[in-house]
């Protein structure tokens, strides 16, 4: 059914009855074209493109509890495409212009909302690092504003211009990125490939590949087996569980990021704004909840949660960059296993075995990404080669040296 | 978390710096015919179990040696904590 | 009229009046009061409105699991949005203010809303405000977010202080009712060391509220009597108004301790609140259980609330919200509270009870079988309207309705760390399950046990297995022992806008189209409707949402799903999280050997990582900066000038084989560096990318120092660690660093030689000869301190670094000045530096940005190929060695009155400025006094062979382009004349 505000209306005046589920509850059937393993944003997206852009409808995503369970519920809700690297500028970029039109694509309001981000800026050095992305931007046709002390204070009156242990000296801002409600990415994707004829099967685990002469025939769930001529796999934070069952190590780790919200609140910040000297991003939900969040824990971890320390050490961020918000209270701190890759940068790319595919690697970066990659997964699982936005993102390219390392942190993945 | 230092005794997990996956002690021979393989693999490769995992924590805040802890990713447990060097050693590597 | 609806007896002190404003609107209470009992007290019932539909609230609970009557306490800065009434100590002087509604509380114009509901049902808004594309961020959101929210903050800095600390025990004890003060007294006599935390300002939990009786006397005696062996016991720490908020990692718990929230204004220097990390052996959770509602319609209104708080306002708080109350309740529980009312004079309307054998009295009419079905009053409750067993409806006057739907176990600590709690068919109600927290066990009613007896014996029992304690258990105290007797029932069949969650104004017709539509497990009810993401974290609203949800699906409750709890317990103030860690005292701050000198010459400090250096040292009639530091460049290269470089890492390294442990981290040779020499190393990851670089001076044949940036110290000084103890075990060699042990100032010039030789004692050569560039030894300096001197140069001219123990440090900054008049000697900050050591061309912080290689660092021929290096090997990747690659240059403006600006990018002269087409970007850039001209250093694609260039420089972000040539990035000196000099 599609949605709109007649239809709202109408169902209103009597009294709900035509709702019908947002998508169905079917059994698998033995055999698809292709298979998405994870019912996450990422293969949800990846199903709805394929079925809407690729043509193709024989598809089933396979999803071993709920949908939209693991990162794309449980994660800060920012998009943006403010990056400085030629293998991924292009990509997100075009990740956000998906966001822009998400919602007329899908006939579901995930409440796009582009309330603009702030990375603040704390040091000269800083600055000349911001300059460089911020023209980085631009050259790649994104928007990227670069912000001056007077300007930062003009607009962020209440952040902390007193006793600052780093001051803040200026800002790069991209006025396009925003935030989404992320629950709803999942189920307008959902919605949407479920309408095209997408077959979404909930709790249905995926045991292991069938495997013959080099060749994925399918997957052992446990449901029983289910053929495909291909199989992508897209279960950031588990890639490393899941890829193990055909024989892979993969350049990633699992770790936790903790993510916070406070008590709901009447509006006090217009839109995203980062901590350059501390760990420590924020913004306002629709509902008044301080959504924030800052660094991993640091240890390589699949239990879905976190220690004190960090959680101190983000509430330090927010106290040190914005000390009004010491009387909100923090209401509820959950944890995402992150695939953290060893350049910070995602994988969507094929695998040694013959109609195997993988999506993953997104490190804390996934949720802005969800539309691209969920494009640019089905561009290579319809036509076997990588979307022209996505052609850095390969396996190979640790053997050949050309990482995609927005941080410089080199291969230790709890740092980017 | 607390680390059983095996010189120290219990100590806070804040002390440490965590640096990942104990393989990385098995540095290859530079001078293999497939030494551009090998230490890709060494660096970039991680099993990443759901479970034990051996993996190297840094005392920054204490004495600074390099422990080498074998934890559980699903529960946090810690059932094993050496000192690197000797885990190296016990490996072959030496000078 | 003051305090009508105040009752006899209870815990207050009556001899002390304390006068408090809710809404401007002036009361007097008692001590010992919370907020919402002193409102109730003095006939308050309406205190808040609800979240979507601004129907007015009244308390529901007298704790904090508490979803309605919430308020701004206190003003100004100190305004703290969304505080529980339930849970705030009364003071003198008290303020507090209503929240989410306009003009007032009574008037609300957003209650409008409530006509509407039919179209604002769950998740209504993913379906519409989506045309046209451009209103959802113009018109709908913003309406959205303006209505959205429930307290608001003062947008000021918080101006209390808060602290943090550790604590350590044997046993710690979480809730301090029966069965928490009989497991501390059990612990406690074995001579265990105990931590009772209790979230209360009373210690003894539900026995405060209860009438019941322990050993024939009060149960109040019991725990005062117990309290007070606790207190003289130097083995026992109780913690009132404490909350353990959460289970962590290896047996930690976080606590938060609320020291002055109960004061009218905080005593100087003292703490608002304090976070405990407490390190336990053990702890036992003995946080009870909390009532639930029954859902029916209407059952919101101001007056309708849990029987238990109507029983915790009426016994320990002397207060009920009306003369006449009902009960609703579905199990025996919710008699006593009519009974205990009853006993305080309340007038008891009824008891409607849903079971048709509900137990009788003599003083009160009991409506077995019968229902509540709907109630009335705009403002507070006036009616309810009960179904009786025989099918015909009856109203009944009351003002206030207390509403039993039997008892949750309190497990939410137990879930912590994604333990999932199991069913229990006889309280329908998840109890603790067998995967709690390694360490933590559980007692009394948080397990389900509600009686008192129960709560004693298994207080006493935890508290023996937790301790490994032997013997027989100690005698418990008499107490009553009565069973259960509840017949599960969550809502009135037929009700629709029946309130589940009362914050969030979730009703019983959001679950049902919630399941309509597909949402059926408990993360998608809860995400589609908002169930449980109020303050209250759904405390009093998710199991019968769960309920409800199980019965549309036709499966059990544990079927249908759990609801698992994470931290924290209640919410916690995000400045407590911080404690002192904001400010100035955000992060520590390093000062070095010569700040105080430094701040007497009127320096400009800048922050460099923890570090605060001086930046320049503006003179009298400089109005510019540019002035100060191009004078400071100007003086060096012309005569001498000095600055602190004690920031940059040092590490000691010794050893026999100390020079082979070099040769790994090192990617150029070290092995055969003659002793009283220096040289420049670059180490890499062993990625092969540049890690940092720095010098290596050998003292001796088994002692080398190292220099590190002052940003990488910490990580090249853990790295050469890894190497040597992960990767080279047998090394004979010892690190350690010793940045802050040595002061150490850079004199560069060329009169640094003159200088440092007035101050150098004589038996030490530093002429040319005896002291060649990059030479280094120890010395004495000053008549016999001892010193370290490398002849080496960052600014390319003649110059040396002396380091001194770090006490001398500011006497050396002070004696190279007055030695150094007659050369005219000039201090200079980092600006200068950074700009003479760009002038020079050497990398430094911007340059090694974590992705650059030797080969881009115009160095690729230092890799040596005859000796494995860490990094050596993957430098060797195709990705890194490409054709073309970048390469460290200069770049100066073709017109020397524009600007090069780091961070711009460069572009040939012709064709198009877009990513595509992008040559490069410059990394730093300065103004140089030496070259008059504003100068740069960039990575440029194949810059190696585009000397004589010409390029556009652009900076599309701040407007820029500008005509540049590339040249070499040695701007000053490319001979190295002057170092050698």
């Amino acid at each position: 059914m599609r949605y709109s505000g007649f239809k709202v209306i109408r169902e209103a005046l009597r009294g709900h009855k035509g709702w019908g589920p947002a998508w169905r509850d079917p059994e698998p059937k033995s055999h698809y074209d292709i298979i998405i393993i994870g019912g996450g944003g990422h293969g949800l997206a990846t199903a709805h493109y394929l079925a809407k852009i690729y043509g193709q409808r024989n598809v089933a995503v396979i999803e071993k509890g709920w949908i939209g369970g693991g990162n794309v519920g449980r994660n800060t809700t920012i998009i943006r495409s403010n990056y400085l690297l030629d293998g991924n500028e292009p990509f997100y970029e075009f990740s956000l212009k998906l966001w822009e039109g998400l919602e007329q694509d899908l006939n579901y309001n995930a409440m796009v909302s582009q309330r603009g981000i702030m990375n603040l800026i704390h040091s000269d050095a800083q600055r000349d690092a911001f300059t460089r992305r911020g023209n980085a931007m631009i050259l790649n046709g994104a928007d990227a504003e670069l912000l001056d002390e007077a300007q930062i204070r003009a607009e962020y009156p209440f952040l902390n211009f007193n006793d600052a242990r780093f001051p803040i000296k200026g800002g790069l801002a991209q006025r396009r990125g925003g935030t989404v409600r992320h629950d709803a990415v999942a189920w307008g994707y959902a919605r949407g490939a479920d309408q095209n004829g997408v077959d979404i099967i909930q709790n249905c685990e995926v045991t292991g590949f069938r495997i013959e002469d080099g060749k994925c025939l399918g997957v052992e769930t446990s449901k029983g087996f289910i053929g495909a001529n291909k199989v992508g796999c897209a279960v950031a934070g588990n890639s490393g569980r899941m890829m193990s069952k055909a024989g892979m190590r993969l350049p990633i780790e699992s770790h936790v990021l903790q993510a916070f919200v406070s008590e709901g609140l009447k509006p006090v910040l217009p839109g995203v704004i980062t901590f350059g000297a501390g760990h420590f991003y924020v913004s306002q939900s629709d509902k008044g909840g301080l959504v924030f969040g800052g660094d991993l824990d640091g240890y390589n971890t699949y239990a879905q949660r976190g220690n004190l320390p960090v959680v101190e050490d983000v509430c330090e961020g927010g106290m040190g960059l914005m000390p009004m918000i010491g009387r909100a209270r923090l209401l509820r701190m959950w944890g995402g296993i992150m695939d953290m890759s060893m350049d910070g940068s995602p994988i969507i790319d094929r695998t040694h075995v013959d109609g195997l595919y993988f999506n993953g690697g997104w490190c804390y970066g996934g949720f802005k990404a969800t539309p691209a990659s969920g494009y640019c997964f089905a561009h290579l699982l319809a036509n076997d080669a990588p979307h022209p936005v996505a052609t850095a993102y390969r396996f190979d390219r640790f053997d050949k040296g050309r990482m995609i390392d927005e941080k410089g942190m080199g291969n230790q993945p709890n740092l980017h | 978390m607390i680390i059983n230092h095996p010189l120290l005794g219990p100590r806070d997990s804040a002390e440490f710096v965590y640096l990942g996956d104990a393989t990385l002690i098995d540095r290859p021979d530079w001078q293999s015919e497939t030494a551009l393989k090998d230490f890709s693999d060494y660096a970039y490769l991680r099993d990443n179990p759901a479970g034990e995992h051996r993996e190297l924590w840094f005392h920054e805040g204490g004495d600074r040696s390099w422990l080498v802890v074998t934890r559980n990713t699903l529960t946090h447990e810690i059932s094993k904590v050496e000192l690197a060097r000797d885990v190296a050693r016990a490996r072959g590597r030496s000078k | 009229m003051s305090q009508k609806n105040r009752l006899s007896g209870g815990q207050i002190d009556r001899n002390t009046t304390l006068n408090f404003t809710f809404d401007g609107k002036r009361y007097t209470a008692h001590p010992g009061d919370t907020l919402a009992s002193a409102l109730l007290a003095n006939g308050v019932r309406l205190m808040g409105r609800s979240f979507k539909y601004h129907r007015p609230r009244g308390v529901l609970t007298a704790g904090s699991e508490e979803p309605n009557a919430i308020v701004e306490l206190r003003s100004g800065n100190r305004q703290e949005p969304n505080t529980r009434a339930t849970t705030i100590e009364m003071f003198d002087g008290l303020s507090a203010n209503s929240q989410n509604r306009w003009p007032s509380l009574k008037f609300d114009a957003m209650a409008i809303n409530d006509r509407f509901s039919n179209f604002l049902t769950a998740g209504f808004y993913y379906k519409t405000f989506m045309w046209p594309a451009a209103f959802w961020e113009k018109i709908y959101e913003p309406i959205i977010r303006k209505a959205a929210g429930l307290g608001s903050l003062s947008m000021q800095e918080d101006p209390d202080e808060y602290d943090k600390g550790f604590r350590h025990c044997d046993l710690l004890i979480i809730g301090a009712g029966p069965s928490g003060l009989m497991a501390a007294l059990t612990a406690a006599r074995s001579g265990a060391d105990v931590i009772v935390a209790d979230e209360d300002f009373a210690m003894g939990g539900r026995l405060n509220s209860e009438t019941l009786s322990i050993n024939d006397a009060a149960a109040t005696d019991w725990v005062a009597q117990s309290v007070a062996e606790l207190s003289s016991m130097p083995n026992v720490r109780l913690m009132p108004r404490t909350t353990v908020i959460g289970a962590f990692d290896h047996g930690i718990y976080g606590a938060v301790e609320r020291v002055g929230d109960h004061l009218a204004s905080q005593p100087a220097g003292k703490p608002r609140q304090i976070l405990w990390r407490i390190y336990t052996k053990r702890a036992i959770l003995c946080a009870g259980a909390t009532e639930r509602p029954i859902a029916f319609e209407n059952n919101d209104r101001p007056g309708v609330m849990l029987a238990s708080a109507l029983r915790t306002y009426a016994n320990r708080f002397a207060a009920t919200p009306a003369q006449r109350v009902a009960v609703f309740t579905n199990n025996d529980d919710g008699h006593r509270t009519a009974a205990d009312l009853h006993a305080k004079g309340v007038k008891i309307a009824a008891v409607v009870d849903t079971r048709p054998d509900a137990p009788t009295s003599m003083d009160y009419e009991v409506l077995a079988g019968a229902q509540v079905v709907d109630s009335k009053g705009r403002l507070g409750l006036t009616f309810v309207e009960v179904k009786q067993a025989d099918g015909s409806n009856r109203t009944l006057e009351c003002g206030a309705l207390g509403v039993s739907g039997g008892w949750n176990p309190n497990v939410h600590l137990t879930c912590h760390q994604r333990g999932r709690p199991t069913w229990n068919d006889e309280l329908a109600a998840f109890v603790p399950g067998d995967d709690l927290p390694v360490g933590l066990s559980v007692a009394g009613a948080a397990t389900g046990g509600l009686s008192t007896h129960a709560a004693l014996e298994s207080g006493a029992k935890a508290a023996k297995a937790a301790l490994g304690l032997k013997g027989r258990l100690p005698k418990l105290p008499e107490a009553e022992d009565a069973p259960v007797s509840m017949t599960p029932f969550w809502y009135v069949k037929g009700a629709q806008r029946a309130w589940l969650d009362q914050q969030n104004d979730v009703t019983v017709k959001d679950v049902k189209l919630s399941h309509q539509e597909g949402f059926i497990s408990v993360e998608h009810l809860k995400r589609y409707t908002t169930l449980g993401m109020a303050t209250d974290q759904g405390k009093t609203s998710n199991m019968g949402a769960l309920a409800i949800m199980a019965e549309l699906t036709g499966k059990s409750i544990p079927e249908t799903g759990t609801t698992i709890f994470r931290p924290p317990y209640t919410p916690v103030p995000i400045a407590t999280m911080a404690g002192r860690m904001r400010g100035m005292e955000f992060h520590p701050t390093r000062l070095t050997p010569s700040h105080y000198w430094a701040k007497e010459q009127g320096a400009v400090f800048v922050e460099v990582g923890n570090w605060m250096r001086a930046q320049w040292f503006p003179k009298p009639g400089e109005t510019h900066w540019r002035q100060s530091v191009d004078r400071e460049i100007s003086q060096t290269r012309a005569s001498v000038g000095i600055c602190d470089c004690t920031t940059l890492g040092k590490i000691d390294v010794q050893g026999t084989d100390a020079a082979e442990f070099l040769n790994k981290v090192y990617c150029n040779a070290f092995a055969k560096l003659a002793v009283g020499k220096t040289r420049y190393g670059l180490m890499l990851r062993e990625d092969g990318i540049a890690m940092d670089d720095g010098t290596a001076a050998r003292m001796a044949e088994d002692h080398f120092v190292v220099t590190t940036t002052t940003a990488k110290a910490g990580n090249v000084y853990q790295h050469m660690e890894f190497v040597r103890q992960c990767l080279y075990p047998d090394m004979d060699v010892q690190l350690i660093s010793t940045t802050e042990a040595w002061a150490q100032i850079a004199v560069a010039g060329p009169n640094s030689r003159k200088l440092l030789q007035k101050i150098v004692d004589p038996e030490f050569d530093i002429s040319n000869e005896g002291f060649p560039f990059m030479g280094c030894g120890k010395i004495t300096v000053c008549g016999g301190l001892r010193a370290r001197l490398f002849r080496i140069s960052f600014s390319g001219e003649l110059a040396f670094e002396i380091a001194v123990p770090a006490r001398y440090g500011d006497a050396m900054m002070r004696r190279l000045m007055s030695e150094g008049k007659e050369f005219g000697v000039v201090p200079y900050g980092t600006e200068a530096l950074g700009a003479m050591r760009i002038e020079k061309g050497h990398a430094a912080g911007n340059e090694l940005n974590g992705t650059t290689t030797a080969l881009n660092l115009g160095m690729g021929r230092m890799v040596s190929k005859k000796k494995d290096s860490i990094g050596s090997t993957l430098s060797e990747r195709e990705g890194l060695n490409e054709e073309g690659a970048l390469m460290l240059v200069g770049v100066k403006p073709v017109d020397d009155t524009q600007k090069i600006t780091a961070g711009a990018h460069l572009m040939n002269v012709d064709g198009p400025v877009d990513a595509a087409h992008d040559q490069g970007y410059v990394t730093s850039a300065a103004y140089s006094p030496s070259i008059s001209s504003s100068i740069g250093l960039a990575f440029l694609k194949n810059g190696g062979e585009r000397k004589g260039e010409k390029m556009r420089l652009v900076s599309p972000l701040t407007n820029l382009t500008v005509d540049v040539e590339i040249v070499s990035a040695h701007f000053v000196d490319p001979e190295g004349e002057r170092l050698r000099a």
